[in-house]
């Protein structure tokens, strides 16, 4: 078979086809279309403003490490004027984490950026290793795309930073439109297909620079550019129904590898239908802003396996869970009182929270996901649709089943914290 | 054993791939140049020797499903998209670079 010409420059042999038009390009063709594309992306959205500070959510792995590259590439070619970061959220996953962190440290050298590291240990007193240990592997997803959402939130606050961008690509996009499709979920759906989320008014806004960009496009100029990335599987349980809309996309591009982006921008449009009062947002606005999603029912914000980057549907379930929880709970007038120690003895709350009673709490947890308007957490202050966030219910939960002893330990001792864990552990192990 | 039967391959796994063949990135292997039918070896013959031979992980289905190269694994041939190349039916010559890239794992 003679060699395939490039269709741009049509010198040098053809090394990549593209999925969303079939064209054969050359290797250094491919490399400026893909660059001029995300440039494109960047520039029609008017993503960025000359001198912004733009926090990278970096988790070691293709996407994000793709993204850090392309954006240093082209604020130096375009003059973007931007000061690029790279925050990286350690979980917590001891062969995991540790190993693909030790690869964005390596990305801060190569690209010449500051790094930020910041730990659900310090931000939540628990690890991810923890929450595994204490609720078992079934939803932990749901923990880890919840907290993982705010903590770049938080790692971007402590920075002085108001703009992350995440690597999500237009496979996660198109993933995240067919999940919510299928759960009949038009508000998350009408969300998921806006490149931005949170506005002006927003403490920290997100983007998705790369969400035209096809997976298998980014993976193959980070094969071409011959990037450093880190390749291995969360080491926690698959989510099965994101797995499956995944093979579902991944047939799909097999056969006719235009749908990808042919589902996004159904995803688009479709979310131009969703009525105002259903997502919240102001039509004239939702094409490139939206409400701001702090609570962690999106994407993950780069960085989990692929299994684990959305958990909204298994929200409900969990939110349904601990209302029921919390009122059996309430029955036990003294563990309800107490419990709620260990919950502000947590470092989860870098500004002050207020006293509540555990009524308000409860009305706050068991409210129900119909209208959603951006304002801050009761709790810990931070973006949340809700009077409480998400990260601070399922902490509560989280907090709450810790053995009695655990109660009775004075919880603004945060020494105590890991003593305590072990001791958890052990009582875990021998029930 | 370098006789005229056999030609000289390196296989490559990376994107996760890897951890299903004993944590090695790069294979080299020497494989017949035919077949039991007598036919040049293809890049099909070589997934299915791959899974035959080389992979000790029992699980097949992360690498091959339905007897095709799992969706969402590139293959690349001399660092050229193997649909540049006729996919399956590409015939092995001597010194190829034949890279299997999962783009399945996380982000």
């Amino acid at each position: 078979m003679a060699p395939a010409l490039c269709a741009i420059c049509t010198e040098s042999r053809a090394l990549i086809i593209r999925p969303k038009n079939h064209q054969k390009l050359c290797k250094a063709c491919f490399i400026a279309i893909f660059e001029a594309e995300i440039h494109h992306t960047i520039t029609t959205t008017s993503l960025f403003s000359p001198g912004d500070r733009i926090a990278i959510g970096a988790s070691g792995g293709k996407d994000s490490t793709v993204l850090a590259s392309v954006l240093k590439t082209l604020n130096e070619r375009y003059n973007y004027g931007l000061d690029l970061v790279l925050l990286s959220i350690d979980e917590g996953i001891k062969g995991y984490r540790d190993d693909s962190l030790e690869t964005v440290k390596r990305n801060a050298v190569q690209y010449d950026m500051p790094l930020k590291i910041v730990g659900y240990d310090e931000l939540y007193g628990w690890t991810m290793d923890q929450v595994v240990e204490a609720i078992g592997k079934k939803s932990n997803c749901t923990y880890c795309g919840v907290f993982r959402r705010q903590a770049l939130d938080r790692g971007a606050k402590m920075l002085g930073i108001k703009h992350v961008v995440t690597g999500h690509n237009a496979d996660d996009v198109a993933e995240t439109i067919l999940m919510n499709l299928l759960r009949g979920d038009l508000p998350r759906l009408s969300r998921s297909t806006s490149i931005v989320t949170g506005d002006e008014s927003s403490e920290v806004r997100r983007s998705k620079p790369l969400k035209y960009a096809y997976e298998k496009e980014i993976v193959l100029y980070a094969h071409h550019k011959k990037l450093d990335y880190f390749t291995t599987e969360c080491l926690y349980s698959p989510e099965a129904f994101r797995g499956s809309a995944r093979s579902l996309i991944k047939n799909l591009e097999r056969v006719r590898p235009s749908a990808i982006l042919d589902v996004v921008r159904s995803g688009e449009d479709m979310a131009k239908l969703v009525p105002e009062q259903v997502t919240g947002i102001s039509q004239c606005k939702s094409q490139k802003v939206s409400l701001s999603s702090a609570d962690g029912e999106e994407e993950g914000g780069g960085g989990c396996g692929t299994n684990g980057r959305d958990s909204g549907g298994e929200m409900a379930d969990m939110e349904k869970k601990l209302k029921e929880d919390e009122e059996a709970s309430s029955r036990e007038v003294d563990i309800t009182a107490a419990a709620s120690n260990p919950m502000n003895g947590q470092r989860h709350d870098r500004i002050p929270n207020k006293p509540e009673s555990g009524k308000t709490r409860k009305q706050a947890s068991g409210r129900k996901l119909t209208r959603q308007t951006l304002g801050t957490c009761k709790k810990c202050g931070y973006m949340s649709s809700q009077e409480v966030c998400k990260a601070c219910v399922l902490l509560e939960g989280l907090n709450k089943n810790r053995p009695k002893m655990d109660i009775e330990v004075d919880a603004a001792d945060e020494e105590s914290s890991t003593l305590r864990r072990k001791m958890e552990g052990l009582a875990l192990a021998a029930g | 054993m370098a006789s005229e039967e056999n030609i000289l391959i390196l296989v490559e796994f990376t994107g996760g791939l890897e951890m299903l063949f004993s944590d090695e990135r790069k294979h080299k292997l020497s494989v017949p140049t035919k077949d039991s039918q007598g036919k040049a070896v293809t890049v099909g013959w070589l997934v299915d020797y791959l899974c035959e031979e080389v992979m000790k992980d029992s699980r097949k289905e992360m690498f091959v499903l339905d007897g095709h190269v799992r969706p969402g694994i590139l293959v690349l041939i001399n660092d050229a998209d193997w649909e540049l190349e006729g996919e399956a039916s590409y015939a092995l010559q001597p010194k190829d670079n034949i890279l299997f890239v999962s783009t399945l794992h996380g982000g």
